[in-house]
């Protein structure tokens, strides 16, 4: 009886994009044993917790972009957003002299604009989502700076706050941007598996014109979808200013290909319909553990950008390989 | 475990034969030559000079240095790792070099910085992107007791127990008399700066600025604008501000992408050898423009002194020895006429 279970179990896993999660998650553990043996410094506590700071800003924006991704869309926007959200959180709390808390709201905020202005520009303008917000990356870099007038805003003798609570109070030695990460992962896996937006995200990225002839009004829920993955921005440029106590008007660029890799790694296809949160988070801590673990053992950065470059294609040939052996 | 050991030796290769091409193209590249000879040097730093690089690693000797640039992949960056590493093999001290992607990535870099106090190195020199942006990671290197070198530009912290560095304010102040006996000491310039944000942008632009005003009142600055280093960026600029000002007579590029920009910008117009031109440090474009009389000449800084430098500052520090606050690492003008002396060759790079 207790085999059965098991043996449907095994079954269950082996379906689907929860292969590909395994895998991931295989790796990920391979790869923390590794340097956990072979690199000296990298067994610590310290620097676990440093492997999970690092990971933070690039999983907030992974999990927002998963849900883009699965409706076979793409957000180039949300690494130059993170300066735009930034941006406004130092404007509104600093600028301003408003309470913090106003300011969190600003980022939030700033985030679902930028994913407001890309769903319309998709779902309604009917642009491609590459060019939609691949326009989106230079308007938020741009408008952050416009903003800021190119001058880093710090939150240091103003709202000292956002560094003493989301870096120096950490619950369980762990600091909260890492706790923002995990609570962010939460929401978004209840939103995706348990929700009709969920549902409909899904429905979208496996067939959209099907979806929309059931009569689902599938502008509106990309919309939303974009919305969504706007406020993870909002949230990552909280963390990402948390790190350094400061607004950074030019930062960004290239992260959100990083958070495309991290997904990608965890089993999110980006011929849409497919993706899970668990996988894109373990697909964050592998590209984290791999810098981290690369960098601590004074690998040079050349090497740490073929061998990140290397695991995004080797997981993706992976997947590629397992479906055509399912079919 | 293999793998990652034969990455690193197959990096340390590559660096030891990129090291080697190095110096068989530049004369003297190990003798950065000493503050104290810069010919241009106008400034008489007092304290800043008096600084006597060790000659022995002592008991630094077979430690570890961590140094947390601003880049790695400019030709500048390389030039400035190439000195610390060499000076670390020298005094028997391990250097790690590691730098972000470009000079935006402010936590990039700081995660960098996290790493490299996780191996727990003997001394760590750091050339902040932001220093206020660091200001929690160095109180951790000091928490942990491990002396932070400031490099390029000032750590703006009372953490660091010295900083390594151009003065870039004297710097731009001699590219400014130059410029200034040029044109015969009047009439318009125009300035191209990298960016307002960073340390060297702001000095280079105020040192600039400030010595015109202050000793030639004849000439008239027209404009000053920003182009990233980026050098086609720094070129539109450039033909921007020849079609509103028809008589200029000057241009100061105050970084080596500025300044390309500039000769990019002077030959598409075909104003070379009609509008003067000055420029700041090395690499190929510029030092082929100053030997054909087209760039009439630019400050150098020495940047594998700095690299030699704040090894040198590090060791001493790891050693207990007393730094002076800050340590210049010299600079030079240099033209048509000296720009094949060994001392120029030696802290020039392509």
């Amino acid at each position: 009886m207790q085999a059965t279970v098991a043996t449907s179990r095994i079954r269950t896993l082996a379906t689907g994009d929860s292969v590909q999660r395994l895998l991931a998650l295989g790796a990920l553990v391979i790869l923390l044993a590794f340097f956990s043996f072979s690199v000296p410094n990298f067994a610590s506590l310290e620097n676990y917790r440093n492997i999970l700071t690092a990971t933070a800003s690039n999983g907030l924006l992974a999990t927002g972009v998963t849900f883009v991704i699965i409706t076979a869309g793409i957000d180039l926007s949300i690494g130059t957003g993170t300066a735009f959200t930034s941006v406004a959180m130092g404007i509104v709390a600093v600028n301003w002299g408003l309470p913090l808390p106003l300011g969190l709201l600003a980022a939030l905020g700033a985030g679902a604009l930028v994913g407001l202005v890309s769903g319309m520009l998709i779902a309604k303008a009917k642009l491609p989502p590459f060019i939609a917000t691949l326009g989106m990356l230079y308007v938020t870099l741009g408008m952050a700076q416009v903003l800021s007038d190119v001058h880093p805003i710090y939150f240091t003798d103003s709202q000292p706050a956002l560094r003493g609570f989301f870096m120096d109070a950490p619950i369980a030695g762990i600091p909260n941007i890492v706790w923002v990460m995990f609570g962010g992962a939460a929401v978004a896996w209840i939103l995706l598996n348990k929700t009709v937006f969920g549902r409909y995200t899904f429905a979208i990225g496996s067939n959209e014109e099907a979806t929309r002839l059931s009569g689902v009004n599938v502008d509106r829920w990309k919309i939303a979808v974009y919305v969504v993955g706007g406020v993870f921005v909002g949230l990552a440029g909280i963390v990402l200013s948390a790190r350094s106590a400061s607004a950074q008007p030019s930062q960004g660029m290239g992260y959100e290909l990083n958070a495309i890799a991290a997904a990608v790694i965890g089993g999110t296809s980006l011929a849409g319909g497919e993706g899970s949160i668990v996988g894109t988070l373990i697909g964050a801590f592998l590209i984290s553990t791999l810098a981290t673990g690369l960098s601590v053992d004074n690998v040079p950065q050349q090497f740490q950008y073929v061998i990140t470059g290397l695991v995004v294609i080797g997981a993706v040939w992976l997947d590629i390989a397992r479906r055509r052996g399912r079919a | 475990m293999n793998v990652t050991r034969i990455m690193g030796l197959a990096a340390a290769a590559a660096i030891a034969v990129s090291a080697c091409s190095g110096s068989s193209a530049t004369p003297a590249p190990s003798a950065a030559a000493p503050a104290s000879e810069a010919p241009a040097a106008s400034s008489d730093g007092g304290a800043a000079s008096a600084y006597t690089p060790p000659t022995d690693g002592g008991a630094a000797k077979g430690k570890t240095i961590a140094i947390v640039s601003k880049g790695e992949q400019h030709a500048f960056w390389q030039a400035v790792k190439k000195g610390a590493l060499d000076e670390a093999a020298k005094l028997g001290v391990t250097a790690t070099y590691q730098g972000p992607a470009n000079e935006t990535m402010v936590n990039d870099q700081l995660t960098m910085l996290q790493n490299a106090l996780t191996n727990n190195p003997a001394a760590v020199c750091f050339a902040a992107l932001d220093s206020k942006a660091a200001g929690d990671l160095l109180s951790q290197a000091q928490s942990k007791g491990i002396p932070v070198i400031g490099f390029d530009s000032g750590v703006d912290s009372t953490i660091p127990v010295t900083t390594v560095a151009t003065d870039n304010i004297a710097a731009a102040g001699v590219a400014a008399d130059k410029l200034a006996a040029l044109i015969g000491d009047s009439g318009k310039v125009a300035v191209i700066v990298h960016d307002q944000t960073s340390q060297t942008g702001i000095t280079r632009r105020d040192g600039f600025v400030n010595e015109m005003k202050a000793k030639h009142p004849n000439i008239q600055i027209v404009s000053i604008q920003y182009g990233a280093g980026d050098h086609q960026k720094s070129a539109d600029l450039a033909k921007g501000i020849m079609t509103a000002n028809p008589d200029l007579k000057g241009f100061f590029g105050a970084n080596e992408g500025s300044i390309d920009g500039i000769l990019d910008a002077l030959k598409e117009t075909g104003n070379e050898n009609k509008i003067v031109a000055v420029g700041y440090d090395s690499g190929q474009q510029q030092l082929d423009a100053i030997t054909s009389g087209v760039e009439s000449g630019a400050i150098t800084q020495n940047p594998i002194g700095i690299g030699a430098k704040c090894v040198d500052a590090a060791v001493d520090a790891v050693n207990g020895k007393t730094l002076p606050k800050t340590i210049d690492t010299g600079f030079y003008w240099y033209d048509k006429t000296n720009i094949n002396d060994p001392t120029i060759q030696a802290v020039l790079y392509k």
